[in-house]
């Protein structure tokens, strides 16, 4: 074993431009936490300005930090290869090209990619809200034997994670002759105990009286699930709705044993393949990146606080 | 009626669940009592627990389970720590906070295969700019060197946990009644004392969560792993997860795999014990 090998990075070896850059950084921090230190001492009058400016230092530099890998993403997938690899890098493109974006959508078929993605994801999303709706109905409104042992059952499947059980699942899912079809991409997630979870407690919130008018007949719980129970637990339905298309467009490990070939491919597995294939063309493997990305940084944009309850539905109140 | 109905409505999810949580579960232990044939087509035959003695007992097995708690070890408190930090930062009455709630939380929108690729291409040691910032073009990639190609999968790893941490550390945060805050403010105390003797307890069991949460899921960690380093460089990377898929994908030895497969699953088992006595715990915090 080579253990000696070191990486060889010191000051000297930092490139002029990231030198400098971290010089700022370094700068940036001293003068935010000079200045919030400095606020103290501050007559009353200054000291809310120099404390503002400070967090806003702090805050805009922790931004860029974070957002660095992505925004190089994106400006690299308008560059030409060439200029990718230029040196000192191109950190702004002046002159976008589109081209990598169709070549990575046609010839890298990121389109199909995106399309299987969204079959297989809205097919989930969906399912996983019907079969939780339907359960956790039951386990909120209905008395029946071992309701208990059953809802512990429930919680027992979270105990259990894929990356246990694929071995089997995926010589069951062969044996059914799903291998490379929508349907083993999608039956084995139709159904979780989180999501029947989280809607039981939802359901249970109802106040009581509307409660008790639950004891009904067949047609009486339909109208009583469409008309009351479903418009009241409305953003805990729209949080897992949007936290299960969250885990089901980003599967990697099942997608990735489950398929074979092109046809049925979901934009992750499709994206480890882009970029193992075009290592000569970095601004198409950066578009492709892109287009895998878009899908859930629109959701996250547009449902952020049903996201939030959702991820967080176990830490405080579900 | 009423119990017919039930059961109508449990069926769909107790189908699914017992053909693919309980009997592969079960199939998975059965299986790890058995020796896979050098030769496929010939039958499985039992060897009682001599395969599980042989497999735990393993160099392979023990390098993949202190990866794998290396990796724990590099991913969770740091994205805890950073989480937190970012989380308190954005826990302030500002004009634009939204905006950077939002950056702070973007990285919850990168997935495993989003993020890996985005870094394997950055660490690219010809061409990546990372390579070029730190000044190690040309020389051996950090995913290749057995030193750093860990570190460097948990800090891609941490980066798009980031979003995730700050998400849960928010909303922690935002339960934390504003008067008892403000109260403390008013007592005139600093900073770092409100933060230990306030902010930390009330928080602790957000930090609980975020815990459990975080090592389950670098426990189950195997698309960086696929992407970046393929277990490599010598091992160096092969977590659990990893080694279970290479196992039954390369070695064609679904009876060594299935022994791993159940150890990870009493790894697992026990945190996520934990986690459910949490979720049933119900912590609420009245307003």
């Amino acid at each position: 074993m080579n253990a000696e090998v070191g990486t060889g990075v010191t000051i000297g070896t930092l490139a002029p431009g990231f030198r400098t850059f971290l010089w700022i950084a370094f700068g940036v921090i001293l003068a935010g936490v000079g200045l919030l230190i400095a606020s103290r001492r501050a007559s009353p009058h200054h000291r809310r300005r120099v404390a503002l400016a400070g967090r806003y230092l702090l805050l805009i530099l922790l931004a860029v930090i974070v957002l660095f890998p992505i925004y190089i993403t994106v400006v690299d997938s308008l560059l030409k290869p060439d200029q990718v690899v230029a040196k000192p890098p191109i950190l702004f493109p002046f002159h976008p090209q589109w081209s990598s974006y169709s070549t990575a959508w046609t010839q890298g078929h990121l389109g199909l990619y995106l399309m299987n993605s969204f079959i297989v994801t809205t097919v989930i999303v969906v399912g996983e809200l019907a079969t939780s709706i339907a359960a956790a109905y039951a386990f909120a409104f209905l008395e029946f034997p071992f309701k208990r042992t059953l809802f512990v059952l429930f919680l027992a499947t979270m105990m259990v994670p894929l990356e246990v059980t694929f071995l089997t699942n995926l010589s069951t899912v062969v044996s059914l002759g799903w291998y490379n079809t929508y349907l083993g991409l999608t039956v084995p997630f139709l159904a979780t105990g989180f999501g029947a979870f989280l809607l039981r407690q939802a359901f249970l919130g109802l106040p009581r009286d509307l409660r008790d008018a639950a004891k009904l007949d067949a047609a009486g719980h339909w109208q009583f699930l469409r008309r009351v129970v479903l418009p009241v637990a409305r953003p805990s339905l729209a949080a897992l709705g949007i936290f299960a298309f969250f885990s089901a467009f980003g599967q990697y490990l099942w997608p990735l044993i489950v398929t074979k070939n092109d046809r049925l491919r979901t934009v992750q597995i499709g994206l480890k393949f882009l970029a193992n294939s075009q290592l000569n063309n970095f601004n198409v493997v950066f578009a492709g990146t892109v287009i895998a990305a878009i899908p859930l940084f629109v959701l996250l944009i547009l449902f952020e606080k049903q996201l939030v309850r959702g991820l967080t539905a176990g830490a405080v109140k579900g | 009626m009423e119990r017919l109905l039930a059961f109508g409505l449990l069926l769909p999810s107790l189908v699914i669940f017992g053909v693919f949580v309980f009997y592969p579960l079960i199939r998975q232990i059965y299986l790890s009592f058995f020796l896979t044939p050098p030769f496929p087509g010939e039958p499985n035959h039992y060897v009682g627990f001599s395969q599980i003695q042989q497999v735990l007992s393993s160099h392979d097995f023990l390098n993949s389970l202190w990866v794998t708690l290396l990796f724990v070890l590099f991913t969770v408190p740091t994205g805890l720590i950073l989480g937190l930090l970012l989380a308190v930062l954005a826990h302030q009455q500002l004009a634009g906070i939204r905006f950077f709630r939002t950056v702070f939380s973007s990285t919850v929108a990168t997935s495993v295969a989003v993020a890996s690729v985005i870094f394997f291409t950055l660490l690219n040691p010809q061409v990546g700019l990372f390579s070029y910032l730190f000044g190690t073009q040309g020389q051996l990639s950090v995913l290749d060197n057995p030193q750093w190609a860990l570190v460097a999968v948990s800090a891609v790893t941490v980066w798009q946990n980031l979003g995730l941490s700050f998400i849960i550390m928010s909303a922690g945060l935002q339960a934390v009644p504003d008067d008892l805050l403000e109260a403390s403010r008013v007592d005139g105390a600093r900073v770092w004392a409100r933060m230990r003797h306030v902010i930390l307890p009330m928080l602790s069991p957000t930090l609980f969560f975020a815990i459990v949460v975080g090592t389950i899921l670098s426990l189950e960690a195997f698309g960086q792993i696929d992407i970046l380093t393929a277990g490599g460089p010598l091992q160096h990377t092969n977590v659990l997860v990893y080694a279970i898929y290479d196992q039954v994908f390369n070695q064609d030895n679904d009876g060594r795999a299935a022994v791993m497969t159940v150890a990870l699953f009493v790894i697992t088992l026990v945190f996520t014990l934990v986690q459910i006595w949490l979720l049933e715990r119900r912590v609420t915090y009245e307003r």
